[in-house]
């Protein structure tokens, strides 16, 4: 670690190799191809967009009721979510693209929970966890909404009640499953307009 | 930085049912107070009329013997088909004595109204509203009677008795027309069955 | 100006919406609207059996499920007028501790991480882990537990139970040491919780406040050691008691001290149930309410019937009522039966803690900045599933 025998006192490690010396009787455009190819990669759009959209999804922080719980925990130092690319809960839909709706959704939260989804940027996706979300669960009365699939479009139902967090650590790679085959809509093209041949008098 | 009080008596307490009822019959001799009695009645719970019920929570709040300081709980019941229909039920509790008494009204069915109590423990506030919920229930006096569970514009009081449950039918095929299993030939697609182990 | 800390907010734990009206930064009033979770409960409840009302409890505050479902069972005892049996209680303390233990270290946790300490979320759902592995080894569920019954428990606590339990409480005191280096003397955690969220002995009293919000405020009033149940005047703790004016930070050293009393009541107890024998009775013998155990009904005709009119139709209380209530973590939570004697009761009320709690938070925040809003509501310790039922 001293100056004399170590001019670089930042390098710790060893050198890096050298790469070989190209073989002889190659052109320069052929090691070029060469080098290309070795660190290159071949995709359609559509492939390389979903694999993004899948490994990094940002679910907003929608906790209503116990479910919400296990959805803390799935967060926590056990069962990791960062593994998957999901452990940056956003407080706002905007900047969201998940929303697991965790929990009984009571009828004076319906319209909050649909505003919301409409605040979504797309492309949105919606996770019902638990019995509650999915189809109303143990309260089937007046107060509970009987299914969140009644207000917003939903991808994945995780059951349970409440669901472990490895049941919603599935339902996560389900979607990813789900995102990793969808097909990505890249918009309409801007048509060029054609000019009117009729002559102006 | 207030000191904490004095350690509060344990387990016994110095105040019994009959000496509350002593208490108040001694103040107010000429309201009817009478204890609810019956096989199972747990608690100490006493029967006050409606126009006095602020007067005598005042008093059991503020007699130093009796010391009723909080307020824990106000409940509202619906007994349908005995008139009168209604009842609020209030639980009280002195810390310095360690009791626990329950006073009970008696209300009506057409225009349920009791005189609120926020101005004796400012806790009633939200349990008066939670009644008024559920039951339709007037608290003459206090400073906001709103909704407070149930959403704001919701027409009809859901814990009566007449209200129904809202029970919503699950969605078979021998209740549901035109809803049929799925095609067995699907079933080819499920996965074979797998034998479990138990460790 | 009005700002709306609306019902899906990171910090509200839960869906609670505070309508705040502003001078600047200065709250002069805050308006807290709730009712986002109302599930119906007391209403569900008359339509089902004692039993049946069980795993609605563990919904309520779902923090604390073992909690819920033992105030709800001794108050149908009460009802019925039936105890069960000492081996049962020491049991139902055991879990009641270690419920008070996990119930506090979400609320440390997600209180911590409000105010901006990250870590201490991880140290404590660590431990909550643990816990929650023990409720899943004692009834097979890790949260919505329904383990304690109406005269008794569910089932007998399984062989190593006690092990596990013995080990977790021995290792318990060093986390909360963990804790209380992380935050007790950190100047940035003093700043944003001392004498931030004051709430009088005399407001918390006329407000109605239990537990540890009370404590916290210099009152010394627990009902595990003034209106004792469940065999607690038989085991030697303390009650911790706030001595600065009842500010954030008294409530979060009341409930620290809670941890470290929880740990030393679960020691006990479980020294009481190895006492007691690691199999044994537990549920009470009065068929009449309580069922059978397995071997009776496989072996005794008459054991056989109870059990099937218990199942069937529910156990038949007399007519009448009864409030029980009892020290749970947030605070004093009580259940108000009033029976008609059928199995159905014919009101069930819920007096819950958290509801009363929000009701002080105008008279916490008045005059304050809006950053204390949220170590406010942190240290009331609500849980919306108990506020809204």
């Amino acid at each position: 670690m001293t100056d004399e025998k170590n001019p670089n006192p930042f390098r710790t490690l060893a050198e890096p190799p050298k790469p070989a010396p190209p073989p002889q009787g190659m052109s320069e455009e052929d090691t070029i191809r060469e080098e290309l190819e070795r660190g290159v990669l071949f995709s359609s759009v559509e492939k390389m967009v979903n694999w993004a959209r899948a490994n990094a999804i940002w679910p907003l922080g929608f906790g209503l009721a116990c479910c919400a719980i296990e959805m803390m925990a799935i967060v926590g130092p056990r069962f990791d979510i960062s593994r998957f690319g999901a452990e940056v809960f956003r407080a706002s839909p905007r900047q969201a693209d998940l929303m697991i709706v965790a929990g009984r959704v009571s009828i004076k939260m319906a319209p909050v929970l649909r505003q919301l989804y409409d605040q979504m940027p797309d492309p949105k996706w919606v996770i019902s966890m638990g019995a509650c979300a999915s189809c109303g669960g143990v309260f089937n009365n007046y107060a509970i909404l009987q299914g969140v699939d009644k207000i917003v479009p939903v991808d994945v139902y995780v059951p349970g009640c409440p669901p472990r967090p490895e049941a919603l650590i599935h339902g996560i790679m389900k979607l990813q499953e789900k995102i990793l085959t969808s097909r990505v809509e890249l918009g309409p093209f801007p048509t060029k307009k054609k000019k009117s041949r009729k002559a102006v008098a | 930085m207030t000191a904490p009080t004095a350690a509060l008596p344990g387990v016994a307490t110095t105040l019994t049912p009959e000496r509350i009822e002593e208490r108040l019959r001694v103040r107010f001799p000429d309201v009817t107070i009478r204890r609810q009695t019956g096989e199972a009645v747990r608690d100490h719970t006493l029967y006050v009329p409606a126009d006095q019920l602020v007067e005598i929570c005042t008093f059991l709040r503020d007699d130093p013997e009796l010391d009723f300081a909080m307020l824990s709980w106000i409940a509202g019941v619906d007994y349908l088909p005995r008139d009168p229909r209604f009842e609020v039920v209030y639980g009280l509790l002195s810390l310095a004595r360690n009791a626990r008494v329950n006073l009970k009204v008696a209300l009506g069915e057409e225009h349920p109204r009791v005189p609120s109590v926020t101005g004796v423990w400012p806790t009633a506030d939200w349990h008066e509203r939670e009644t008024y919920d559920f039951y339709g229930i007037e608290f003459s006096g206090h400073p906001a009677l709103t909704r407070i569970l149930l959403p704001e514009d919701w027409v009809g009081w859901p814990l009566r008795k007449d209200s129904p449950l809202g029970y919503e039918e699950v969605a078979f095929t021998h209740n549901t027309p035109g809803r049929t299993v799925p095609d067995p030939k699907l079933k080819k697609l499920a996965p074979k069955k797998v034998k479990y182990r138990a460790h | 100006m009005t700002l709306n800390m609306g019902p899906q907010h990171p910090s509200t734990h839960g869906v609670l919406r505070v309508a705040l009206e502003l001078d600047g930064e200065t709250v002069v009033d805050a308006r807290s609207m709730i009712g986002y979770l109302h599930t119906g409960m007391e209403k569900q409840a008359e339509y089902k059996t004692y039993t049946q009302s069980i795993p609605q409890t563990d919904r309520m505050d779902y923090l604390s499920p073992m909690s819920n479902n033992l105030a709800l069972c001794l108050a149908a005892e009460k009802l019925l007028g039936i105890e069960a049996p000492a081996r049962t209680q020491a049991i139902r303390v055991l879990l009641t501790e270690l419920t008070r233990i996990s119930a506090h270290c979400v609320w440390l946790g997600t209180h911590a991480l409000d105010i901006g300490a990250m870590t201490v979320f991880f140290y404590c759902f660590r431990e909550r882990e643990k816990v929650l592995s023990i409720y899943e080894h004692v009834c097979g569920a890790r949260m919505t537990a329904s383990y304690i019954r109406v005269g008794g428990l569910a089932m007998d606590i399984p062989a190593g139970f006690l092990d596990r339990c013995q080990k977790f409480v021995d290792e318990m005191p060093a986390h909360v040491d963990e804790y209380e280096k992380l935050l007790s003397k950190n100047p940035i955690w003093l700043a944003r919780t001392q004498g931030v969220a004051q709430l009088s002995q005399k407001d918390a009293i006329g407000l109605g406040a239990t537990g540890p919000v009370l404590r916290g405020s210099g009152v010394k009033w627990d009902l595990r050691k003034n209106q004792p149940y469940c065999g607690y005047d038989e085991y030697d703790f303390e009650v911790p008691v706030g001595v600065s004016g009842g500010d954030a930070y008294d409530r979060y050293m009341v409930r620290v001290q809670e941890m470290r009393q929880a740990t030393k009541i679960a020691h006990q107890a479980i020294a009481k149930i190895r006492a007691m024998g690691e199999k044994g009775d537990y549920r009470l013998r009065d068929y009449k309410y309580v069922l059978p155990p397995k071997e009776d009904v496989k072996t005794s005709m008459e054991a056989l019937i109870h059990h099937f009119k218990i199942v069937a139709h529910g156990f038949f209380p007399p007519v009448g009522e009864a409030y029980q209530a009892i020290e749970a973590p947030k605070g004093e939570l009580g259940f108000y039966f009033v029976s008609d004697g059928t199995p159905r009761p014919w009101r069930m009320k819920v007096r819950s803690p958290s509801f009363v709690h929000l009701q002080t938070l105008p008279s916490m925040i008045r005059g304050r900045l809006v950053a204390d809003v949220i170590t406010a509501i942190g240290s009331i310790d609500i849980v919306l599933g108990e506020v809204d039922r």
